[in-house]
């Protein structure tokens, strides 16, 4: 089943169009990767999912992507809702400047009522979907400054899991970490996509062909090849994407 | 490296260094003549009458200035209290509702002008709207005054600390479906909070020291009094006028107050550079 549907997308930063006509299906519970040089328009796509473009006046998406079936660029969409349900995690760590557990709390008490020993064990949780667990748990009254950056970004997609979304989005999740960092969040990509769709930007081709399911390969704004992570590793179609993948160009 | 071009730089790197020890001794030589007149003068008329009595009648010994100070401490307070919520929401709307907007460019403008006001001209300003209207000077006519003064350094400071908060913040909260206000008020406004805490205590200096708005609203009262709807005792205007009395007792008084005054203002600079410093820090 597909999370999301993506049709004849078109997106405009003011009269650049960013995107050209893309048309693209998530797969539910799967590891779907885009990949392509510096400004192709990954990001752009990413950014689509959840709105976020919305922030900036001048950005205007074109076209359908129907999550579920219901197509979020109607203009009456609630956007904090959609967002509620789709998920981000951003290139550089983002704690926000206060406790570890707040950090996690902020999120959920928005669209949630629960009780303090619900929150707590919301915390507990979140933490442990995202491996932190047990590097944090004496001092969650700690400012979530204090962590280093790779748990850092494991707080952010704590803090991202515990508001129970159905689709994460990760914007280069790993490229301000480093190796160690990287594997844990790698490994920890593997087991959040038994409960969630997860779509992951990445510069980098080993880390796509380790994590993701499917792959789309962009360049100058259009969709140049998608599918089956494993064919467009080993056999792409297009010689674009074997050259940009083999290193040849990008 | 040629020999000659690297010793007229270093002949001219001698000259700028010295040009420069110069100008900072000139700026740092009338400070420290400032202070020290003042440490000199304001010492010794420092003591503990003068925090225990009202200033004294004309002719009559002794006397201290605590009517002065605890009416500085209400006006200066009550300031605060009125310019911290409107400054910070005023620079809440700047950096993230109004941005580039017309109504916020004109805002800015107008804060700008307030900024550099003569203070007189804001002393002159409420003289007209509350003084002349209930005929008659209060505490209340000088807070409203000092806070006109302070409302624009905390609208600007605010701000700009929160133009300091990076985007990729914003964009965090937003992602987990936080609506604005609350991004603004709980993420963005927290982050800055050291920021604007320094905002708020340099506004609070550069108020607690001001005499021309305060000699036409709260102007001056003998006796010891906290209703705000009465003429207010005050440290820069009892300043103005002992210093220029005949008596001697009056102008020591003056020297004293002066001397607290400043040690107050330079207190609260350095407390909201710690303030600022502890936030850099993490």
């Amino acid at each position: 089943m597909n999370a999301i549907e993506i049709r004849n997308l078109n997106f405009f930063y003011g009269s650049y169009q960013g995107l050209k006509n893309i048309n693209l299906d998530i797969e539910e519970r799967k590891v779907t990767a885009f990949i392509g040089p510096s400004g192709c328009g990954k990001s752009t796509l990413l950014r689509s999912l959840n709105r976020m473009y919305d922030l900036y006046p001048g950005q205007k998406a074109e076209g359908e992507i129907n999550f579920y079936g219901e197509n979020i660029l109607n203009s009456n969409r609630d956007l904090n809702l959609l967002r509620s349900r789709i998920g981000m995690v951003f290139q550089k760590p983002t704690p926000f400047p206060m406790s570890i557990y707040e950090n996690i709390a902020f999120g959920v008490a928005l669209y949630e009522k629960l009780s303090r020993s619900e929150m707590d064990d919301r915390v507990e949780w979140a933490l442990n979907k995202a491996a932190l667990w047990g590097e944090v748990k004496d001092k969650l009254r700690q400012s979530g400054l204090s962590l280093s950056g790779g748990q850092q970004q494991r707080l952010c997609i704590a803090r991202g899991v515990a508001v129970k979304p159905s689709v994460l989005l990760l914007d280069e999740p790993t490229s301000a970490l480093d190796p160690i960092s990287t594997a844990k969040i790698e490994e920890l990509i593997n087991e959040l996509k038994t409960d969630y769709t997860i779509v992951i930007v990445t510069h980098n081709m080993q880390q796509a062909a380790r994590v993701s399911d499917f792959t789309a390969y962009m360049y100058m704004g259009n969709l140049i090849e998608f599918g089956k992570t494993d064919e467009i590793f080993i056999k792409p179609k297009r010689k674009e994407t074997e050259d940009y993948i083999t290193g040849r160009f990008g | 490296m040629n020999e000659a071009i690297f010793a007229r730089r270093k002949r001219a790197n001698r000259i700028g260094l010295a040009l420069s020890i110069f100008a900072m001794a000139c700026g740092m030589l009338f400070l420290f003549w400032i202070l020290g007149i003042l440490l000199f003068k304001g010492f010794s008329a420092i003591h503990l009458s003068m925090f225990l009595d009202s200033t004294p009648a004309p002719g009559s010994d002794g006397g201290g200035l605590a009517n002065a100070i605890v009416g500085s401490l209400l006006l200066v307070g009550c300031c605060t209290l009125i310019s911290t919520p409107i400054g910070v929401m005023a620079g809440i709307y700047l950096s993230e509702y109004g941005d580039k907007s017309r109504v916020a460019s004109i805002t800015r403008f107008v804060t700008d002008i307030m900024l550099s006001a003569p203070s007189i001209v804001i002393g002159l300003f409420v003289y007209a709207l509350v003084v002349a209207q209930v005929k008659h000077f209060s505490g209340w006519a000088g807070t409203i005054a000092l806070a006109l003064i302070a409302i624009p350094v905390v609208v600007r400071t605010t701000e700009n600390m929160l133009r300091l908060v990076p985007g990729s913040l914003r964009e965090a909260a937003y992602a987990l479906g936080a609506p604005k206000w609350k991004v603004s008020l709980f993420i963005t406004l927290r982050a800055a909070q050291s920021g604007v805490m320094t905002g708020v205590l340099l506004a609070l200096a550069r108020v607690s020291g001001e005499t021309a708005p305060l000699l036409f609203t709260a102007l001056n009262n003998q006796f010891f009094s906290t209703d705000m709807n009465a003429p207010m005792a005050n440290l820069p205007v009892v300043i103005f006028q002992f210093a220029m009395s005949p008596y001697e007792n009056w102008v020591n008084l003056a020297w004293g107050g002066a001397l607290l005054i400043t040690f107050a203002v330079l207190g609260l600079n350095i407390l909201a550079r710690v303030v600022f410093r502890e936030k850099v820090q993490g």
